[in-house]
């Protein structure tokens, strides 16, 4: 089972990532939950959600405390909060921002596998807006190997329909343009 | 087939209900149930179902509204949680007294105060007493189950009473997971239209909920109760069906690995999956425990719980909600009961848990289960477990 922590501010669609991830896993004939931390929300203010990838059932209900990896889609959150609080020494954090893995990594001294890409101006330029919450998903998929990034064509085309296309161009861009330092 | 995807829990029930020819829903929003409702009102202004959605201005006016509606032979849904739930407490043995089916989801919350939105059970358990059926799902897929299942039940010829499904919130209900909806071919055919024993109409007047003074209180009141108590055979029944069109059994009592067990937990609702864990990781170390889990809460089933814990020489009950001054826990005192006439009884040990949406883990179960086991828990009283003092 994998493991995934995302953090983000209200409204940058850290849910709406957990979501599609957990449904283009589901298509693949996986197990998956997609859940937001439970509790009130507010446009801006710090927000975690998170994603469980098995192969078999999965029963567990409770919180996610050790993740296997931790996204962060706003890189104004690191400092703000501990991000890599829990995260498994090997585990793996993708950061978007515009610095290298190796300066995230040292800023951090984080043990595991750091990567970095820049979502927010892929994002800009492909959607013409700065969310980066379905950018980071091929950033993710890139470096977990968790699941085909064809499978995210049905939910993103499900869930955003003619612009859907943007998603997955912006998407793919994360999944090429991710670097990763161990 | 019946297709398997990936949705919200909430949204899932509302598209179960939605597969059950309902006629007129009438919902008002409240976390964390108001996905229910909204994705309902989706459906019907999307003309997905041919239904009347009523927008209501409280919870009293939902549930007063389905009554209206029940009583002209329509099939009625709503859904709620906590203090909305609280707000209908006054109309719900009332709906019950006049045999009318109504279907409701809770997605369980606590209780104010202090204010809370997140999960336990102590918005159900002051309505135990209001002559509804009340049944308890672990997961999404038992929550599409149950929904649909519920309008048959309800409306069964020998039933007529109000049923609720109680979906833990936000542990279900805002959870994406897995689910199966079976084909509508299959559920036209299980849900046939609700045939009505009278019904409401200008034409032809009845009285429904007519006044009763001390002469006939009692008889009525015995006949909703015996009316309650028969209500098991039919779900039994119903069960039974639903296992052979759909594959997948329900009981009023349900066990995993508990044949032989030393020591049985009972969980009622979402916590029951991850007990499953505790009990694989302390069975893996040789403990003699085992797992029972409670989906029917009334009419409770007392011969089918005595069946399974009197093989036991001890129990340990989980509650999700106090009897503030009581025996402990509401599930506990029901459990207590149903086994003090037998004479070779198991000793029975209570802990309160998961209250205002603490999380309840794998850890905390082989906790429980460990201080059972090891003899530290005081039978004589229930704790409140994880608690700080």
């Amino acid at each position: 089972m994998i493991e995934v922590r995302w953090h983000g501010r209200g409204g940058q669609g850290a849910v709406t990532s957990v979501e599609l991830l957990a449904q283009a896993a589901i298509a693949e004939g996986k197990y998956a939950q997609g859940f937001p931390s439970f509790g009130p929300e507010r446009r801006g203010a710090p927000v975690a959600a998170f994603s469980r990838v098995d192969d078999q059932k999965i029963k567990k209900r409770s919180g996610i405390y050790k993740p296997d990896v931790v996204v962060v889609l706003d890189s104004s959150l690191i400092g703000l909060i501990n991000v890599t609080d829990g995260l498994k020494p090997e585990g793996i954090l993708i950061v978007n921002t515009t610095k290298s893995p190796a300066e995230v990594k040292k800023d951090l001294n984080f043990s595991g596998t750091v990567a970095t890409v820049d979502g927010t101006s892929i994002a800009r330029k492909e959607l013409g807006v700065p969310i980066a919450n379905t950018t980071m998903i091929g950033a993710l998929l890139k470096i977990t190997k968790a699941m085909k990034l064809d499978s995210l064509k049905d939910p993103v085309e499900h869930r955003f329909g003619r612009i859907a296309q943007k998603n997955l161009t912006a998407m793919k861009r994360a999944y090429d343009e991710i670097k990763s330092v161990n | 087939m019946a297709k398997r995807v990936g949705m919200e829990v909430a949204l899932a029930v509302a598209e179960a209900v939605g597969q059950c020819n309902i006629d007129m829903a009438a919902v008002y929003p409240i976390t964390p149930q108001s996905h229910i409702g909204e994705h309902l009102s989706d459906l019907v202004a999307d003309g997905k179902i041919d239904a009347e959605f009523v927008t209501v201005e409280s919870e009293h006016s939902a549930i007063s509204a389905i009554i209206g509606a029940s009583g002209t032979g329509a099939r009625v849904y709503t859904a709620t949680s906590s203090q909305g739930l609280m707000l209908m407490h006054e109309i719900l043995p009332i709906a019950s007294a006049m045999r009318l089916p109504l279907v409701m989801g809770i997605a369980n919350r606590a209780v104010s105060g202090p204010l809370n939105i997140l999960n336990d059970h102590s918005d159900i358990m002051p309505q135990r007493d209001c002559g509804w059926i009340s049944l308890f799902v672990e997961n999404g897929q038992e929550a599409i189950d149950l929904s649909i299942q519920s309008f048959k039940i309800a409306e069964h010829k020998d039933v007529n009473l109000p049923i609720c499904v109680n979906i833990d919130g936000f542990q279900l209900t805002h959870m994406v997971e897995p689910v199966e909806f079976p084909d509508q071919e299959l559920v036209n055919k299980f849900l046939p239209p609700r045939e009505s024993f009278a019904t409401l109409h200008p034409s032809k007047p009845v009285t429904m909920g007519a006044f009763a003074m001390s002469d006939y209180f009692t008889e009525i009141l015995k006949a909703k109760n015996e009316a309650l108590k028969s209500s098991k055979k039919i779900i039994l029944e119903v069960w039974e069906e639903w296992a052979k069109m759909f594959g997948r059994t329900y009981k009023p009592v349900e066990t995993y690995k508990a044949d032989d067990a030393e020591l049985l937990v009972l969980t009622m609702g979402s916590m029951g999956e991850t007990a499953e864990m505790a009990i694989d990781e302390l069975q893996a170390q040789g403990a003699s425990v085992g797992l029972v889990k409670l989906r029917l809460w009334r009419p409770f089933p007392f011969a089918e719980i005595k069946e399974v814990l009197m093989k036991a020489k001890r129990v340990l009950v989980t509650d999700r909600a106090v009897s503030f001054g009581g025996p402990g826990g509401p599930v506990c005192g029901e459990v207590k009961a149903a086994l003090y006439n037998e004479s070779h009884k198991p000793v029975i040990y209570s802990s309160i848990i998961g209250l205002g949406g603490r999380d309840v883990t794998v850890a905390d179960f082989t906790g429980m289960i460990n201080r059972v086991i090891k003899g530290e828990a005081n039978v004589d009283t229930y704790e409140f477990w994880g608690v700080r003092e």
